[in-house]
């Protein structure tokens, strides 16, 4: 699994701090801290409250590239600051991400193809969030659409069907599990899969318990990537084990240590 | 149509291991063996890079090898009877590359040879030739705790090749390797959980896992060699795939296992259809060690010239692009 650190995130008090502060050993220890707990990507976003998101995403990708060159998935929803991160991430970059909208995929699959860059697609639109399994695939086929139009590689694209929360959308979680599993069938070479686990569990009383039992079923449907909290050890545990279950690690009785010696 | 070719892109590669160091990396070797470095499966050239030709180490012993049938006895004459003039035939005569010292004589059925004699050995034979050096102990896990450690001090900045580590007895010899600035042997009894946890035991003791090779345990033809295949195939695959406690290069030890089979010893006498022995032991090592190959080795450990002989033809027409 393609495990991208969610902590850098200006939704967070102390990046939030840090960010005002323009203080940048707490975002270098964050980025190393994900980075030793299994992350291979890191995602950026500076948040909600930034009021210039512009400078703020380059700061935060400048402070991150001092001390590290793993991926960064550049997320916000705005197009201009992406490509503010991109300008100043240089390669590895992720972006984080486009809608199934036809403005969106205009402004971002060309910057993508530019920058070399993978492109995050999630499956949804200005209409609103789909509400079934059948409406996630179509938007999705249409993102899938639009990138072979335009010549983007499918196999660089990771389609998010978009989670819902379990205790606001407790119906849905099936359909969105059968969705990972049918996204791949869409175009060959098949595109890949990644969720924002932790929006599973958003308002419950047992986060951690919910993210994780869920980031190992969608593991079972084939899962490829997902932004999560590394640092959470019981949720990485997990994971290490259902891509061992899965056969996609050679089992060792220090298999856990040896995932992370990757 | 044009058929295109399919290839696979892999992640990951075998780590590069270096055998031998020069008067200017610490030793006395006039040349370096350098084994792994695969981006792909065995000689798929197309795929990826695959930058080292497999290595071949000529056995040594420091004691008669008694038991070994006389077909093999017979090509290297009295030799055998003084380990550094038979590793100079080996060097001068066959042209090895790599001498691997079976320090067999220090078991304690066989001499029981102290750790002193077997050191003071190592020394005269680093004296004696100049290619790089693999040091095996004789099996017995607490003599081989004491003798491999006095080699490995007595070739100290040789860069040689020691082993076997093995699951419950690693880190005397880890610690000798990692002071003495050598490469390690890991052995598993064909079995790649064992192989990865080993690797992963010795680089906790901070061997970084680029001076690892992996001895997966190999069956001659006739005894295992699929079964060792699909192991050694399982976990190239797993390193190419980027998972890096196996991607070690190997070494197999296909000279032993094949003149151990009754296919390769038996005389005409007692199995008139076989044919002659002697040939016959040369081509059931050679058509062992061609099927390592394929699985991935790096390293052959062989015993008889001639079939070294076709195996580094073999190699030769492989390697022909």
């Amino acid at each position: 699994m393609f495990v991208i650190g969610e902590l850098i995130n200006g939704m967070y008090a102390d990046i939030a701090r840090a960010i005002k502060a323009r203080d940048k050993a707490i975002v270098q220890d964050c980025a190393l801290g994900q980075l030793e707990a299994g992350a291979e990507a890191l995602d950026v976003n500076c948040g909600p409250a930034s009021r210039q998101p512009e400078s703020d995403i380059r700061w935060l990708v400048e402070t991150i590239r001092e001390v590290t060159d793993a991926p960064l998935a550049l997320d916000s929803s705005k197009p201009e600051v992406i490509l503010s991160g991109l300008e100043a991430a240089g390669n590895k970059v992720i972006i984080n991400s486009t809608t199934a909208d036809r403005e969106k995929l205009d402004k971002l699959l060309p910057l993508a193809k530019k920058y070399n860059a993978r492109l995050i697609g999630l499956a949804i639109s200005a209409k609103g969030i789909p509400q079934s399994k059948d409406q996630r695939l179509e938007l999705a086929a249409e993102i899938v659409a639009c990138c072979v139009e335009q010549g983007f590689p499918t196999e660089d694209l990771y389609l998010d069907p978009v989670i819902m929360p379990v205790n606001v959308a407790q119906s849905q979680l099936g359909g969105i599990l059968e969705a990972i599993r049918e996204f791949r069938i869409i175009s060959e070479p098949a595109p890949k899969t990644v969720i924002g686990l932790s929006n599973v569990s958003q308002g419950t009383s047992c986060r951690s318990l919910i993210n994780r039992t869920f980031l190992v079923m969608a593991a079972a449907f084939g899962l490829d990537a997902a932004i999560l909290d590394p640092k959470d050890k019981e949720l990485m545990d997990a994971l290490i084990t259902a891509e061992l279950v899965l056969n996609k690690q050679i089992y060792c009785d220090s298999y856990l240590d040896a995932y992370r010696k990757k | 149509m044009k058929n295109e070719a399919v290839l696979e892109k892999w992640a990951g590669k075998v780590a590069s291991v270096s055998i031998g160091a020069l008067k200017q990396q610490g030793g006395s070797r006039k040349s370096v063996i350098n084994v792994g470095g695969e981006e792909t499966l065995p000689f798929l050239f197309k795929e990826g890079s695959i930058p080292n030709r497999p290595a071949i180490a000529f056995e040594v012993w420091d004691i008669y090898p008694a038991d070994w049938p006389s077909c093999l006895l017979g090509a290297y004459g009295d030799t055998l009877k003084d380990p550094l003039r038979w590793a100079r035939k080996c060097t001068q005569e066959y042209g090895a590359g790599l001498i691997c010292l079976k320090l067999q004589g220090a078991h304690p059925d066989l001499g029981n040879k102290n750790p002193e004699e077997a050191a003071s050995l190592v020394r005269e034979l680093l004296k004696t030739i100049d290619v790089p050096l693999v040091i095996l102990g004789c099996g017995d896990d607490s003599k081989d705790s004491a003798v491999l450690p006095a080699c490995s001090e007595a070739a100290r900045g040789e860069r040689c090749l020691i082993g076997d580590a093995l699951q419950d007895n690693y880190k005397t010899l880890t610690a000798a390797v990692l002071a003495d600035g050598h490469n390690i042997i890991a052995e598993s009894p064909i079995d790649v959980n064992i192989a990865k946890q080993l690797n992963i035991l010795i680089s906790d003791m901070n061997l970084p896992l680029e001076r690892i090779v992996i001895n997966p345990t190999i069956g001659a033809l006739g005894y295992g060699l699929e079964y060792a295949y699909s192991i050694m195939e399982r976990a190239r695959l797993a390193a190419l795939a980027g998972d890096k406690t196996l991607a070690m290069p190997f070494i197999c030890f296909a000279g032993q296992e094949s003149w151990r089979a009754k296919e390769a010893r038996a005389s005409m006498a007692e199995f008139p259809a076989w044919g002659e022995e002697g040939p016959r032991g040369v081509i059931w090592e050679a058509v062992t060690a061609a099927a390592l190959l394929q699985a991935g080795a790096d390293i052959l450990v062989m015993r008889h010239p001639a079939a070294v002989e076709k195996i580094n033809n073999h190699i030769e027409r492989l390697f022909r692009r």
